[in-house]
């Protein structure tokens, strides 16, 4: 029994505006799957006396420093928008009515 | 909707029920780049013309911390008397709205960068201390436009339209434990204590604070109990930017939430939208709806842990406290109180110790910015520093006058010509041709003239009596377009009805 069928990853791929062929699906839902699986085996032993993680790598403080870097040409950012006006991205109504 | 009815009057409201507050206050760091890339914060730039992957939340693209922002927020902590973390993390708010493209804000949750603090601040004459439950580390918001519905709002909004160059700005997030103060002064306060952080942050250097650029922006939360009962519902008041509005946004809810539960009814716990042209808040969106961020520790960022190395030399950066510095210029210029209370709810400390260091009186500094530069200010709906006058400006009328180029009623129009984008003092002086009259050809003119109209007058001044003297003097301003010097006037008249 596959813990992630192929309809889900379907919606994710729409939530994430991504757009995947009907092949590149069935080999993405078959990988998300078997990476699925291996992750539950986490819970498995798991137990009280293992603290939770956040971050694979024991780092702190990765910082840099306060100095500007180029940005994404305007054109390029808007043209990865569904739809754009007047330079910004446009997004459907976002609440109804008052009410 | 609810219908509107009579609010009690702010006394009636408090001599029944208790306000408790709480103030959270977002400050938009003066980073030159934002929070977790290296996109420029400038103000004012083409809508998404200052973003990149990360402020985009493209996949694959992976956040770092600025330094700079940290040192800020450690700082702020520290000026605020709060215990600096040893270890924390970085934390995703996850909620579904458009101003952030990543569908979260990265944010801090329950490990903030500062907590424990305090912060004095004086109302009406008697001191408080604010405690500070918190200062985290968060990142601004997109800006949103709202298309096809009335004025703008989101109600009725066909569709939006977001510029992102804001989100990803450092923000610090300031947040106090409930206030309890006597009823009466809780407005007070409130500003009181916006005002007080507001210098704070400036003195600090890490923002330009300004509130009508939304650079510092106060929620405030209020609600009501019965003296002795436990705390009540409250509401979380936001849009409210200015420090006059932070005193009447709570005014405003006090009294309304009065009206609601002495008529009986409960107070929901939402948020509020103040409006500043009418006085009133409206309500917005039910709290307990939108409280399930499903908050998680950041994978893409490592935890900070400021060593205690760090946080010491931050510690000797410090600025000397901003209630420290009042009483030190307040003693150097000489003010009352009441005076010194006045330049500090004026917002106008820096600019009078600005204008002194330029060279002018304490007195002359403070008769400009909080007359006539207020009073344009104020017309114009923007701050004293953007009135469209300098420090050096001002100390240069001061120096005219005393140097008997200008008098009062000349320098005024000066000033005023400056405020009107007219150019510095000199070159309005001379455009304008504000000159003081007092070579004794010219002015001995305009006195004769004076004299040979008013012969009555000039009657009783041969006949001792002074004080109809400013009767000819108001005469001679008239024909001079009050230019004349007044002094010299008063010589030229008595040399010629008393010799």
């Amino acid at each position: 029994m596959p813990s992630i069928s192929r309809e889900e990853v379907a919606h994710l791929a729409h939530l994430a505006r991504l757009d995947l062929a009907p092949d590149e699906l069935d080999h993405l839902a078959g990988q998300l799957d078997q990476i699925l699986g291996a992750v539950a085996q986490v819970t498995e032993v798991a137990a009280d006396d293992i603290p939770p993680t956040s971050h694979a790598l024991p780092l702190t403080n990765v910082f840099r420093a306060d100095e500007p870097r180029p940005c994404l040409p305007a054109e390029a950012v808007l043209a990865a928008a569904p739809a754009a006006e007047d330079g910004r991205f446009r997004v459907p109504q976002i609440l109804g009515e008052e009410g | 909707m609810t219908v509107t009815t009579a609010l009690p009057s702010f006394d009636e409201a408090i001599a029944t029920y208790e306000p408790v507050m709480g103030m959270e206050v977002h400050v938009e760091l003066g980073t030159a780049t934002k929070m977790f890339c290296g996109c420029s914060t400038e103000f004012g730039g083409e809508p998404n013309s200052q973003v990149c992957p990360v402020c985009l939340g493209l996949p694959g693209s992976l956040p770092v911390v600025n330094r700079t922002a940290v040192e800020s927020a450690i700082r702020i902590g520290l000026a605020l008397n709060c215990s600096i973390a040893e270890w924390c993390r970085f934390a995703r708010k996850n909620y579904f709205y458009p101003d952030m493209p990543k569908n979260f804000q990265t944010s801090q949750y329950d490990e903030p960068i500062a907590f424990d603090g305090w912060l004095d601040v004086t109302a009406d004459g008697e001191t408080y201390r604010i405690e500070i439950e918190r200062a985290h580390m968060e990142e601004d918001t997109g800006k949103s436009l709202h298309v096809g519905g009335a004025t703008g709002r989101i109600h009725g909004a066909s569709h939006s339209l977001l510029d992102y160059n804001r989100s990803g700005i450092p923000l610090i997030e300031i947040v106090t434990k409930p206030i309890y103060v006597p009823r009466e002064v809780a407005p007070a306060v409130a500003k009181a204590y916006v005002t007080e952080l507001r210098e704070l942050i400036r003195a600090l250097g890490v923002s330009e604070a300004r509130m009508e650029l939304g650079q510092l922006r106060c929620d405030a939360n209020v609600s009501l109990r019965l003296p002795g009962d436990p705390l009540g519902t409250r509401t979380e008041t936001k849009n409210v930017n200015s420090l006059r509005s932070v005193e009447r946004a709570v005014t405003h809810e006090i009294r309304r939430q009065a009206a609601v539960l002495s008529s009986g009814g409960t107070i929901i716990q939402e948020t509020r939208h103040w409006h500043e042209d009418t006085g009133e808040t409206t309500a917005g969106r039910v709290k307990e709806e939108a409280e399930d961020y499903r908050y998680f520790p950041e994978p893409d960022l490592v935890p900070m842990a400021p060593s205690r190395e760090w946080v010491d030399g931050l510690r000797g950066t410090l600025p000397e406290p901003p209630a420290a510095r009042r009483a030190r210029l307040q003693a150097d210029w000489g003010f009352t109180d009441l005076e010194m209370r006045d330049v500090v709810n004026a917002g106008a400390v820096a600019l009078v110790a600005a204008t002194v260091d330029a060279g002018a009186s304490a007195g002359g500094a403070k008769k400009w910015w909080l007359g006539e530069v207020a009073r344009v200010a104020n017309e114009r709906g923007v701050a004293l520093e953007d009135a469209g006058i300098s420090a050096a400006d001002v100390a240069r009328v001061e120096e005219l006058i005393a140097a008997g180029s200008l008098n009062d009623k000349l320098a005024r129009q000066v000033v005023e010509g400056v405020l009107a984008g007219e150019g510095t003092p000199d070159e309005v002086v001379a455009a304008r041709g504000l000159v003081l009259v007092n070579d004794d050809a010219a002015l001995g003119a305009a006195v004769d003239d004076a004299i040979a109209a008013q012969p009555d007058v000039a009657e009783k001044i041969r006949g001792g009596n002074l004080g109809a003297v400013g009767a000819l003097i108001g005469a001679i301003m008239k024909t001079t377009k009050g230019q004349a010097d007044a002094k010299r006037a008063r010589e030229l008249i008595l040399e010629r009805l008393q010799s």
